[in-house]
C-alpha cells in the first residue's frame, strides 16, 4: 500500500503552471451562460447558414423549374405548392435563403470597408479630410435611404451588382458616424501617439493599433447594420425594383403570390404560403438582433438598467 | 442676442444648407443618366427633330448650372416640369404635368400619415414611459418582447399578417386601400385602418423603445435621485424634476419616428395599393420617369429634413439649461 499524501501546499498551488483556457473553452462556458434569447437566436442563424450553403442538397426541385400546375395546392410532390407560373415554393425558399441572405451579407461587408476605411481614415488624418468627409456624409444622410435607393435605382437599373453598390454607399454613411465616433477616442491614446513617433504608416495605424480596439461595437454594429441591410433588400425586391427574377428571392416571392392571400379562407395552407417568405426574413431578423443584444451585454456590460 | 436665439438661427440655416445640397444631388439625378436616354423615353422610331426639340425641353442645350436654376425655381414656385411618360415618338405630346400627378397622390399620403400619428404617438408616449417608471416589471418585459420582435418585421409582413386576419379569414376590414376623391370622410377611414394600423404597430415598437430608455437614462440621474432623497412626492419629482429635461429627447423621438413614418409609407401604400406619393414613386421608378422620381424624391427628403430640424429646433426652445444661462 502505498501512501497518498494528502497534504495540501499552498506553495504547490501557486507554483503551478496556470494553463488558460482555449479559445474554444472559453467560448463555450460564455455560451452555457448566455440566455434562452441568445441560444434562440444562434440556433436560426445557424440553421440558414446550413441552408444557404446546402441549397442545391436540400431543395427537391430546382430553383426555376416550371411544373405545369401554377398555384399547386400543398401535396407529397410540392410540399409548399407552387407559385404563380408553377415554380417549387419549397425549393424557392431554401434557394431564397442563399440569395438573399448571400447579397446583404455582400452588401453589409461592403458598407463596412467603405464606411469602416474612411472613418479611419477621417480619424487619423482629423483637419480637413475629417471635415469634408463628415459634412458629406451629413448631407447623404439627410435623405431617407429607401428613398435614396430608389432614386439612385431609377438611374442606373435594377441589377444585382448596382444593388449590392447603392445599398452598400448609403449604408456605409451610417457605419461611418459610429466607426469615427468610437475611434476618435482611441487614436487620441498614448500609444497611437507611440506608433506615429516611431514612423508607422496610416495603414499600419489603422489596422494594428487603433481596429483591434474598437472591434466590439462594429461586431455588434455589424449584426445590426446586417439586418437593417437585409430588410431594406427585401424592401425593394418587394417592391419590385431588387433582385430580379428567376433568381429566387424572398421579397419578391412574397409579392408575386400576394394575391393567394385572399383564398384564405377556402384554403388556409394557401393563404399562409406568400406569408412564409416573409416570416422567413422576420425570423433571421429577430434571431440576429437576439444575439447582438447578448453579445452587447457581454462585451460593454451595456444595458438599459442602471 | 438672447443665446437661444443665434442658435436656432444658425440651426436653421444649417437646415437650409442642407435642403440646398439635398436637391443639388437629386437634381444631378439626370446629370447621370446614359447620353441617349431621350431616344430610349422617345422610343426607337423618334426622329432626329423630335428628340432635338425634347432635349431643348428639357433645356440640354444649356451648361448643368442654368438648368439647376431654372428647376429649383419651379420647384420653389411648385412646377416640378412635366413627366416622361406619354411622350411618343412621333412628337406627339401627352405627357402629364408632374405637380398633377403628385398634388392629389400627396395629400392622400398626408391623410394617411396624420391619420398614424395622431393614434401613434400618444399610444407609444404611453407605453415608452410606463414601461419605464415600472420597469423590469411583468409588463415591461412583456412590451419589451413585443415590440422588438415587431421592429424585426419586415411592413410587408405585418401588413399581410393584418391582411389575413382582418380581411380574409374574419373580413371585418377592407384589405384594399382604393379611396377616390369623393369620397365621404369616414368611409375614407374606414378603408385605411388597416394600413393604419400597420404603420401604427411599426412605429409605436420603435417609438416605444426609444422613449422608455430617454425616460430611464433621465430617471437615473443624479438631480433626481435627490429629489427623491429629499422627500418629494413621486408626482412633483415627475413634473417639476423630470419632465422639463424631458421634453428634448421625447420631441426627438416623435420627429425621429414621423421622419420614419414617411420612408415606412412607401412598402404600406404599395401593399394596400393605396393611390399615394410613395406607390408614384415606386411606379415612376420602374418606368424610369425620372422628372417624377425627383418631384418625389424631393418631397420625401425635404420631409424628413424638415422634421429633424423641427426636432432640434424645439429641444433647443425647451431645454432649461439653455432658456435661463448663466
Amino acid at each position: 500500500m502505498t501512501d497518498i499524501p494528502e497534504t495540501y501546499s499552498a506553495t504547490a498551488e501557486v507554483a503551478e503552471v496556470r494553463t488558460r483556457r482555449t479559445w474554444r473553452a472559453r467560448a463555450w462556458i460564455e455560451l452555457r451562460k448566455a440566455p434562452v434569447s441568445a441560444w434562440f437566436g444562434l440556433t436560426v442563424i445557424v440553421a440558414y447558414i446550413f441552408v444557404a450553403v446546402f441549397a442545391p442538397l436540400l431543395a427537391p426541385h430546382g430553383e426555376a423549374q416550371v411544373f405545369p400546375q401554377p398555384y399547386a395546392p400543398w401535396s407529397p410532390m410540392h410540399p409548399l405548392g407552387t407559385d404563380q407560373i408553377g415554380r417549387d415554393v419549397l425549393s424557392r425558399l431554401i434557394y431564397g435563403a442563399r440569395n438573399t441572405i448571400g447579397i446583404a451579407l455582400a452588401t453589409t461587408f461592403l458598407a463596412f470597408i467603405i464606411g469602416g476605411g474612411l472613418a479611419l481614415v477621417a480619424a487619423i488624418a482629423r483637419g480637413w479630410t475629417d471635415q469634408i468627409l463628415s459634412r458629406l456624409i451629413d448631407v447623404l444622410m439627410a435623405i431617407p435611404s429607401l428613398i435614396f435607393a430608389l432614386m439612385l435605382l431609377s438611374i442606373f437599373g435594377s441589377t444585382v451588382t448596382s444593388l449590392i453598390i447603392i445599398i452598400a454607399v448609403l449604408d456605409s454613411t451610417r457605419v461611418f458616424r459610429l466607426t469615427r465616433a468610437v475611434a476618435m477616442n482611441v487614436v487620441v491614446m498614448e500609444f497611437v501617439e507611440a506608433a506615429r513617433l516611431r514612423g508607422e504608416g496610416t495603414w499600419w495605424i489603422m489596422r494594428r493599433e487603433i481596429l483591434p480596439n474598437i472591434m466590439p461595437p462594429l461586431v455588434a454594429e455589424f449584426g445590426l447594420r446586417f439586418c437593417f441591410v437585409f430588410l431594406t433588400i427585401a424592401a425593394l425586391s418587394f417592391l419590385g425594383l431588387g433582385i430580379q427574377p428567376p433568381t429566387a428571392d424572398w421579397g419578391s416571392m412574397v409579392r408575386e403570390n400576394a394575391s393567394l392571400i385572399q383564398f384564405a379562407q377556402y384554403d388556409l395552407k394557401a393563404g399562409i404560403t406568400p406569408l412564409l417568405p416573409a416570416a422567413a426574413i422576420a425570423l433571421l431578423t429577430i434571431g440576429v438582433n437576439f444575439v447582438v443584444d447578448w453579445f452587447l451585454m457581454k462585451t460593454s456590460g451595456l444595458r438599459d438598467e442602471h | 442676442m438672447h443665446p437661444v436665439l443665434t442658435t436656432v438661427i444658425q440651426r436653421l440655416a444649417l437646415g437650409l444648407l442642407t435642403l440646398f445640397f439635398v436637391s443639388v444631388l437629386i437634381f444631378s439625378a439626370v446629370e447621370f443618366l446614359p447620353g441617349d436616354f431621350t431616344e430610349a423615353v422617345l422610343g426607337q422610331a423618334a426622329t432626329q427633330e423630335t428628340v432635338a426639340a425634347f432635349r431643348r425641353e428639357l433645356g440640354l442645350d444649356q451648361p448643368a448650372y442654368i438648368r439647376y436654376v431654372d428647376w429649383i425655381v419651379g420647384v420653389l414656385q411648385g412646377d416640378f416640369g412635366t413627366s416622361f411618360s406619354g411622350r411618343a415618338a412621333s412628337g406627339v405630346d401627352r405627357s402629364r404635368e408632374v405637380v398633377d400627378l403628385v398634388a392629389p397622390r400627396l395629400m392622400n399620403t398626408l391623410f394617411l400619415a396624420t391619420m398614424t400619428a395622431v393614434v401613434a404617438v400618444p399610444l407609444a408616449l404611453l407605453l415608452g414611459i410606463t414601461a419605464a417608471l415600472w420597469r423590469n416589471s411583468v409588463y415591461d418585459r412583456v412590451v419589451n418582447a413585443g415590440t422588438l420582435s415587431t421592429i424585426s418585421m419586415p411592413e410587408f409582413f405585418v401588413a399581410y399578417l393584418l391582411i389575413l386576419f382582418f380581411a380574409s379569414l374574419f373580413p371585418i376590414f377592407p384589405s384594399l386601400a382604393n379611396v377616390t376623391p369623393e369620397m365621404p370622410f369616414w368611409e375614407r377611414v374606414e378603408r385605411l385602418i388597416l394600413p393604419a394600423t400597420t404603420l401604427t404597430l411599426v412605429i409605436v415598437a420603435h417609438m416605444m423603445r426609444m422613449t422608455r430608455a430617454a425616460i430611464i437614462n433621465l430617471l437615473a440621474s443624479p438631480y433626481i435621485e435627490m429629489a427623491r432623497l429629499k422627500g418629494l412626492s413621486a408626482r412633483r419629482v415627475i413634473l417639476y424634476h423630470a419632465l422639463p429635461n424631458a421634453w428634448a429627447p421625447i420631441v426627438t423621438v416623435i420627429a425621429f419616428n414621423l421622419a420614419y413614418l414617411v420612408v415606412g409609407v412607401v412598402v404600406v401604400e404599395v401593399v394596400f395599393v393605396y393611390p399615394g406619393i410613395g406607390q408614384l414613386m415606386v411606379d415612376a421608378v420602374t418606368t424610369r420617369d425620372i422628372p417624377v422620381v425627383q418631384a418625389c424624391a424631393l418631397i420625401f427628403a425635404g420631409t424628413y429634413i424638415m422634421l429633424n430640424l423641427m426636432a432640434d429646433i424645439i429641444s433647443i426652445v425647451t431645454n432649461p439649461r439653455l432658456l435661463h444661462p448663466r
